[in-house]
């Protein structure tokens, strides 16, 4: 069953995303698809069973909290956008 | 000229000095310049620093020096790794122009045994697929045939190997990018027990499924290259800490006696007259060798697929809210405030079926459909998990079909998106379960195109599947068909 636009509308708005019409169209039959896919999972009883997010037994990794060289700072900036003194520059967030 | 070679003994004859480092390194750059325009495995090449490392390999070991296990052996690696100073792109317009700041550990493993690395290759973008096909900048070909596709989403690094241009390359595998792309070329290919190779430096696409490992023309390079790249990194806290044996000591064991599982309720339904023929002959084979056959019972298995869906999306969706066009990667040119820079890069810098999923994953995951679908998908899971728990009780390793059939051609299974995630049938349950897996080379269809045959085993139980593929592998001849181009 096809999603709705305003459905798709929503989502695309939660991942940042710009859809055209079009695409708002195609996405909403496409996943509309897949959900039908994935909703086969209905079937299943699950009502006892635990959900496995992570398939190792571990659990937290912890490390001491010492210091450590890290990266140079020019290095970084490099892959950067847009830089001004030493930082990655943006756009103003507050008025 | 010297492609007649395989790794290992292409890292012989550099140690017995036969051939120089250089010599063999010039040979394969010859033949990138040859087969490189028909097949498009690479993304880019790292020849400068290719041939500065030959010089110095070959400086250490005219001194005497040991220079490894892979001293001098010329590999390519998917462009989803990181080795510093190069592009890493993920085959997007997002990573472009992202050079990376740092060595991955697997790319420091491969130089750390004497490895030198010729190229970064072609794949999925992001490792969104099983063609290749969804990559921004070029489409590779199937060596065995250029109108068919060389699988997913390791492509390129299968295709570079099956053409001879490297003697190994690595692929990562998140739901069989690894072993269908193998099966496709004729080659073998491993996804390793999950958490067994670090994956630091590598791109993030569904954390809790992603695995690197290698592509070989044979079973014995595949446990030597496990020899360099397993073990524990305390950059990757999903590392396991683990005594790495020498793999390549269980190439060539007796399997008199292996139980060999077969789910034949899982796989019959759906496959091809001509793919279940040609598995029920590599079944006779390990009869023949003296493998016990035991029918197993992989219940859930067939919601593997479904299952992987809902977490590879959510995991994505999750690990691309990264490219924001803030610290790294793709930024819009014209944009009004900071909200308008995040939505504008992300939807010029990513593809299609990037979107689709990043929209699918944001869609599982958002409020009210979370427990309908990804808890509900964690529980399913842990029914898969307990499947292959309960299947490895009375059996040593599980075979079963790589793909369904032969690589297809470009342009099909586009029809509409589910054709293409089918594809990843067999092979996805194995992610979802984060055991270890292995597809070689299990025979020919009637187009003499490459079928490949899957092994799992329990997990850190990779001396199983070298075993029974060697094994295989000594049986038949199937491994020796070559690409001709």
């Amino acid at each position: 069953m096809k999603i709705t636009e305003q459905e798709v509308r929503h989502i695309a708005s939660l991942a940042r995303l710009r859809l055209s019409d079009d695409e708002v169209e195609k996405l909403g039959e496409e996943l509309g698809q897949i959900k039908e896919f994935v909703e086969t999972l209905n079937e299943v009883d699950v009502s006892s069973v635990d959900a496995t997010a992570y398939i190792l037994d571990k659990q937290n990794v912890l490390r001491e909290d010492e210091l450590k060289p890290s990266f140079d700072r020019e290095l970084i900036l490099k892959n950067a956008p847009a830089k001004e003194a030493g930082c990655i520059s943006v756009p103003k967030v507050v008025e | 000229m010297y492609e007649k070679y395989t790794m290992h003994e292409i890292a012989n004859k550099i140690k017995e000095k036969e051939v120089s480092i250089k010599e063999v390194l010039e040979d394969v750059y010859a033949r990138i310049d040859e087969v490189e325009p028909k097949v498009e495995a690479f993304v880019s090449l790292t020849r400068e620093y290719a041939y500065n490392r030959a010089e110095e390999l070959q400086k250490k070991l005219d001194a005497g020096e040991d220079i490894g296990a892979l001293g001098g052996v010329p590999v390519a690696i998917k462009d989803n790794m990181c080795m510093k100073d190069t592009n890493t792109t993920c085959s997007s317009k997002m990573l472009e122009n992202f050079v990376s700041p740092y060595d991955a550990t697997v790319v420091k493993k491969l130089e750390q045994a004497g490895a030198i690395i010729i190229g970064k290759t072609n794949m999925d973008e992001f490792a969104m697929g099983s063609s290749t096909a969804t990559s921004a900048f070029k489409n590779t070909k199937n060596p065995w045939n250029l109108e068919c596709v060389p699988g997913g989403s390791s492509g390129g690094s299968a295709a570079a190997v099956a053409s001879n241009m490297g003697y190994a390359s690595l692929g990562s595998d998140t739901g069989g990018s690894i072993r269908q792309p193998a099966a496709y070329c004729g080659l073998v290919g491993l996804k390793p027990t999950y958490g067994l190779v670090s994956r630091f430096g590598l791109v993030a696409f569904g954390s809790s499924l992603d695995q690197i490992g290698p592509f070989t023309k044979n079973v014995y390079d595949s446990a030597l290259m496990m020899n360099v790249l397993a073990g524990h990194d305390e950059m990757d806290t999903t590392s396991v800490e683990y005594t790495v044996p020498d793999y390549t000591k269980s190439v060539g064991d007796d399997v008199k006696g292996l139980k060999v599982g077969v789910p034949t309720s899982f796989f019959k339904e759906g496959l091809p007259e001509e793919s279940l023929q040609i598995f029920n002959n590599s079944v006779e084979v390990l009869k023949k060798l003296g493998c016990e056959i035991v029918e197993v019972n992989l219940d859930y298995a067939k919601y593997a697929l479904p299952t992987y869906y809902i977490i590879a999306t959510a995991e994505a969706s999750s690990n691309l809210a990264r490219y924001d066009g803030i610290k790294y990667g793709y930024r819009a040119k014209d944009f009004e405030d900071l909200q308008d820079i995040y939505a504008k890069s992300r939807t010029e810098g990513f593809g299609e079926e990037v979107k689709r999923r990043i929209m699918l994953g944001t869609y599982v995951l958002s409020s009210g459909y979370y427990d309908a679908y990804y808890k509900r998908a964690g529980q399913v899971r842990s029914l898969i998990v307990n499947d292959f728990k309960k299947a490895f009780e009375t059996v040593d390793v599980i075979a079963l079909p790589t793909t369904t059939g032969a690589a297809f051609k470009f342009g099909e299974k586009q029809s509409n998106p589910i054709e293409m995630y089918l594809e990843d049938i067999f092979t996805v349950p194995v992610n979802v379960a984060g055991v270890p897996a292995i597809s070689i080379q299990g025979g020919l269809d009637k187009n003499n195109m490459p079928i490949g045959l899957q092994f799992i085993a329990n997990n850190f139980e990779e001396e199983k599947l070298f075993k029974v593929a060697s094994a295989y592998e000594n049986a038949t001849d199937f491994h020796k068909a070559q690409a001709n181009i």
